[in-house]
């Protein structure tokens, strides 16, 4: 049912990326390894961009997530040494919170298998159109008084207040 | 195409390992990671499911542009609240921040 071309193959080779850097984040003992495994899944993630035809989305995720957050993960590792060695790394309820993941797991699976996709279902397994909008289209959106100019707005208030917010919390009160 | 069950089912997988992460691991830092991988499977999702049922409409890159937004406000004040709790009591393990317990 799966023909076996180059999108397919492009697909498997992310899916591998994002969810083996996945289960390397939370399996692995040093912390700096945890980060490179998830600038590895956020990679994957990049790639399904690519993909499903969003090609800015995928830009902004290796600039912002991988360029910034995670090498701000990168600096936090670093900044709390001796926090990279701890002889346990999973607190004692491990098993209760394996379950619960792989419990929701099982939900999400049902969901997504349960009979309302594909012909018969409501939702496609194909897209309906190959005519999708382009970036120019999301940029003229986000600034569209009637579309989502307002959330825009929202957001850059939200980012200066997390901006001032870090630089209070973090900074040493010995300093002033 | 690829089917759009495939791309729900990598994102669910990525979302479960996420809370996983976060229900177990005792590091905060490690905790913060394991959000960004939940965060991430939700753009997953979002834009999926733009590209398999309105791929005209911008409403699913607009709000994968938003939750890049609050994910990066997310993971900048997660590390500045880590990085106070690791001044003030020179550990990130959450388990030894109890101040608040009764």
């Amino acid at each position: 049912m799966l023909e076996l071309n180059p999108q397919t193959i492009a697909f498997f080779i992310f899916a591998v990326f994002g969810l083996g850097g996945a289960l390397g984040l939370v399996t692995t003992r040093n912390l700096i390894h945890s980060a490179l495994y998830l600038i590895l899944s956020l990679f994957g993630g990049a790639g399904f961009f690519v993909l499903l035809s969003a090609p800015f989305l995928a830009a902004v995720q290796v600039l912002v997530y991988i360029g910034a957050i995670a090498i701000l993960f990168i600096f936090a590792v670093m900044l709390t040494r001796g926090m990279t060695r701890l002889k346990e790394v999973v607190n004692r309820q491990w098993w209760a919170s394996a379950a619960v993941g792989a419990i929701l797991f099982a939900l999400l699976l049902t969901g997504v298998i349960l009979p309302v996709w594909g012909d018969g279902g409501t939702n496609p397994n194909q897209p309906p159109t190959d005519l999708v909008a382009t970036t120019e289209d999301l940029g003229v959106a986000l600034v569209d008084g009637n579309q989502y100019v307002l959330p825009f707005l929202v957001s850059s208030l939200l980012l200066t207040g997390a901006m001032i917010g870090a630089i209070v919390v973090a900074r040493d009160q010995e300093v002033s | 195409m690829v089917p759009l069950w495939m791309y729900l089912i990598v994102a669910a997988g990525m979302f479960s390992i996420g809370v996983y992460g976060v229900l177990s691991r005792r590091n905060a830092v490690a905790i913060l990671m394991s959000v960004e991988l939940m965060l991430n499977a939700i753009i997953i999702n979002l834009v999926a499911f733009w590209r398999y049922v309105t791929p005209t409409n911008m409403s699913g890159q607009a709000f994968a542009a938003f939750v890049f937004v609050v994910a990066a406000a997310e993971a900048a004040i997660g590390l500045a609240i880590v990085l106070a709790i690791y001044r003030n009591r020179r550990s990130t393990v959450v388990e030894d921040v109890n101040l608040l317990k009764g």
